[in-house]
């Protein structure tokens, strides 16, 4: 069989038993729709968790990531699984514990206001908006690469399988479909890179690559590379550009970003106990650190392998063939600066933007490229997603193998974008219609609004898709600022300190969530005339200004809280409950 | 993080399972910042003459140890307050499903 027929197949069998499982799984209660019924084994939720998490960007971009960026990109490996240990230690039991099914009805009932309810539902789907719509682009990108398609049409296509089983599942649909597409991605995550890492070291354990000797020279995968990189002109791999302040901010705030997300929240309502919420988030970093622990080993083997085999080589004859076909789609390109045929690899841009194919053929065979020059000696092109994609043909594995990847791409974008769907809409049916405008709401209505609100949500996620906003590119940074400047604070205030009241809350949210948009606003989007890197504050890149707003909005908070009225009893004797796990009951019983 | 208030109803077990609790947690989030902050950016440089695995250490940390220390911080953590929570009798593992 063909590899495109292969493709077909695994993706087709996949969405099969993801639907499958939705018709099995489908929720029939309010209860079931929200929070899976609450009666979620904390290993299944583990891996739910794990796959909810991974998105298409984990799965595709992060190794591309690493190996281009090298050490600096310790902040994204150390933030995105430092934020379980802030979620499983500071927030998890004691949320389990409160027992509802949102973010907002924990909010909205420790600072006892409906604004605390609504200000913590414009967080919720800020911060959830801004991170779907790179989603939906990114499930409509790994369709259109592996099936073929126009990316337009992968959106929809996309839209139409997570609309399925979001619609007619809730969180018990996707509860279950993320175990399974976990399983799908980590196996076609896993099965390349023990490939790859047999080819370059001869050890099949990825996380044992960096200081295992590459083939036969006496050095180690590391210090080969970093080798290679500074004669190329590159820093050393190992050794990173950014500074100290930098790497401190971003990595707090990816990690206090982490634990602030809502749809990752909500994967521990749906646990039986309190202790399970607990063993849970250390379950879904087991999961996620199986992936987490092998993308640098991926990462450094393969920007070796690719220095190595490509970096002059001449192009009509011993050019790998992989260069070829990822040529043939885009994300490769050669440009024959100094017209010797060979490719020459170096530090900086080989020529101005993306590449732009003339549609002619050049001399040694390459495809002609119309962008302008720039000074540097490199003449290639790289896209970093190449990193992951191209592994199977590296390693020079068979057609199954890239049906595999297809389908574990398939799988991190489609099980993230389905989590953060469900989140925005249970936040308008649940807390914007039954808790806060429509209280009269009926168990039936309130579950056909929350069905309504997840097909508009699809909707809408869906037109960002196919009309990318221009930030989609910057929607990490966005939305892991806003989860940190926002909700993390508020939620933690709200568990910790008894005399923290809606006031301070409502305020330290606010100027969080404000400051953060404007700082990452001017410094992306060009607001107030822009600025450059020498503008930041103290040396902060908007990637990391979660964690500046995050301390204001802990110090607005406190600074607000002492002028305004205290907390009524009441909900002290709410903070008083969560904090100890015995009598928690199941969810939504209160 | 603030103390408990003395005008509590609801017994003492709870306050002081409280202040045990926040022992615990300073306890391990300190590692937690140790490992990643720490060996992994503000002494990743000195840190680096020295190898784990064939690796330089500080770039050990930020890549691989600080994530296996988070795992490790994280069950540690479920195992310790479970002994606690049935030292002060408020453990929900008993309880059984409601």
């Amino acid at each position: 069989m063909s590899t495109q027929a292969l493709t077909y197949l695994f993706v087709g069998l996949s969405f099969a038993l993801y639907i499958g499982i939705a018709i099995w799984s489908r929720a029939g209660s309010t209860r079931e729709f929200y929070v899976a019924g609450g009666g979620v084994h904390p290993v299944a939720n583990g891996m739910a968790t794990a796959a909810d998490w991974m998105s298409a960007a984990s799965f595709i971009s992060m190794a591309g990531i690493i190996a281009f960026a090298g050490y600096d990109a310790s902040v994204f490996l150390m933030g995105w699984t430092g934020g379980y240990v802030l979620l499983a230690l500071l927030l998890a039991p004691y949320l389990r514990k409160f027992g509802q099914f949102t973010v907002p009805d924990f909010l909205g009932e420790r600072y006892y206001s409906k604004a605390a309810r609504v200000v913590a539902v414009l967080c919720l789907v800020i911060v959830s908006f801004t991170y779907v719509a790179g989603q939906m682009r990114g499930v409509g990108v790994v369709f259109s690469r592996f099936l073929d398609v126009p990316i337009d049409m992968g959106v929809l296509i996309g839209m139409a399988v997570v609309f399925f089983y979001a619609v007619l599942g809730g969180m018990k649909g996707i509860t279950y479909t993320q175990v399974a597409q976990y399983c799908v991605l980590i196996f076609a995550y896993l099965v390349p890179a023990v490939f790859i890492s047999i080819l370059v070291t001869g050890n099949p354990l990825p996380p044992l690559a960096l200081g295992a000797e590459a083939g036969e020279t006496g050095q180690s995968v590391l210090e080969r590379l970093d080798g290679t990189l500074t004669d190329l002109g590159f820093a050393a791999y190992t050794e990173g550009t950014k500074s100290t302040v930098d790497l401190f901010a971003i990595t707090l705030a990816l990690m206090v970003g982490t634990a602030g997300l809502p749809h990752v929240i909500v994967r521990f309502f749906t646990v039986p106990k309190v202790s399970d919420a607990r063993r849970s988030a250390g379950w879904a970093l087991v999961f996620i650190a199986l992936l987490y622990t092998t993308a640098p080993a991926v990462a450094a083997m393969a920007r070796l392998n690719f220095v190595e085999t490509v970096n002059g080589t001449a192009y009509a004859e011993d050019t790998p063939e992989w260069v070829k076909s990822w040529e043939g789609i885009g994300l490769i390109g050669w440009q024959d600066k100094n017209a010797d045929g060979r490719i020459q690899y170096a530090a900086g841009a080989p020529f101005e933007g993306a590449p732009d194919f003339s549609g002619e053929t050049g001399p040694s065979g390459e495809r002609v490229l119309t962008n302008a020059p720039t000074g540097s000696a490199n003449e290639i092109y790289v896209d970093r997603d190449i990193m992951v994609l191209a592994n199977p043909e590296i390693a020079s594995l068979p057609g199954w193998v890239i049906a595999l990847v297809a389908a574990g791409g398939i799988a991190a974008a489609l099980s993230t974008a389905a989590g953060l769907l469900l989140v925005i809409s249970a936040s308008v049916s649940h807390d914007l219609l039954k808790k806060t405008f429509r209280p009269g709401l009926s168990e039936r209505s309130e579950l056909m609004a929350a069905r309504g609100a997840a097909v508009v949500a699809i909707l809408i996620a869906g037109w960002f898709g196919i009309h990318p906003p221009g930030f989609v590119a910057q929607v990490v940074a966005l939305a892991f600022g806003l989860a940190a400047a926002s909700l993390f604070p508020a939620i933690v205030m709200g568990i910790f300190t008894r005399s923290m009241n809606k006031e301070g809350a409502i305020f330290g949210m606010l100027s969080g969530l404000t400051f953060t948009i404007l700082y990452i606003g001017r410094f992306k989007f060009g607001w107030f005339g822009g600025g450059g890197e020498e503008d930041w504050l103290f040396g902060i890149s908007p990637e990391g200004i979660g964690a500046v707003g995050m301390a204001l909005n802990f110090a607005v908070a406190f600074g607000v809280a002492r002028v305004t009225r205290p907390v009524p009893g009441t909900v002290r004797a709410l903070v008083e409950r969560i904090r100890v796990p015995s009598g928690a009951g199941a969810a939504g019983v209160h | 993080m603030e103390d408990a208030s003395p005008d509590r109803s609801d017994g003492k077990p709870k306050r002081s399972y409280w202040s045990e609790n926040l022992r615990l947690l300073g306890m391990l989030l300190s590692v937690w910042f140790t490992v990643s902050f720490g060996f992994g950016i503000l002494l990743h440089e000195p840190l680096n003459r020295f190898e784990i695995l064939g690796v330089p250490a500080g770039f050990w940390f930020a890549q691989a140890g600080s994530i296996y220390v988070f795992v490790a911080l994280i069950f540690v953590y479920s195992w310790r307050i479970s002994k606690i929570e049935r030292r002060f009798g408020v453990s929900d593992d008993e309880e059984g499903r409601a």
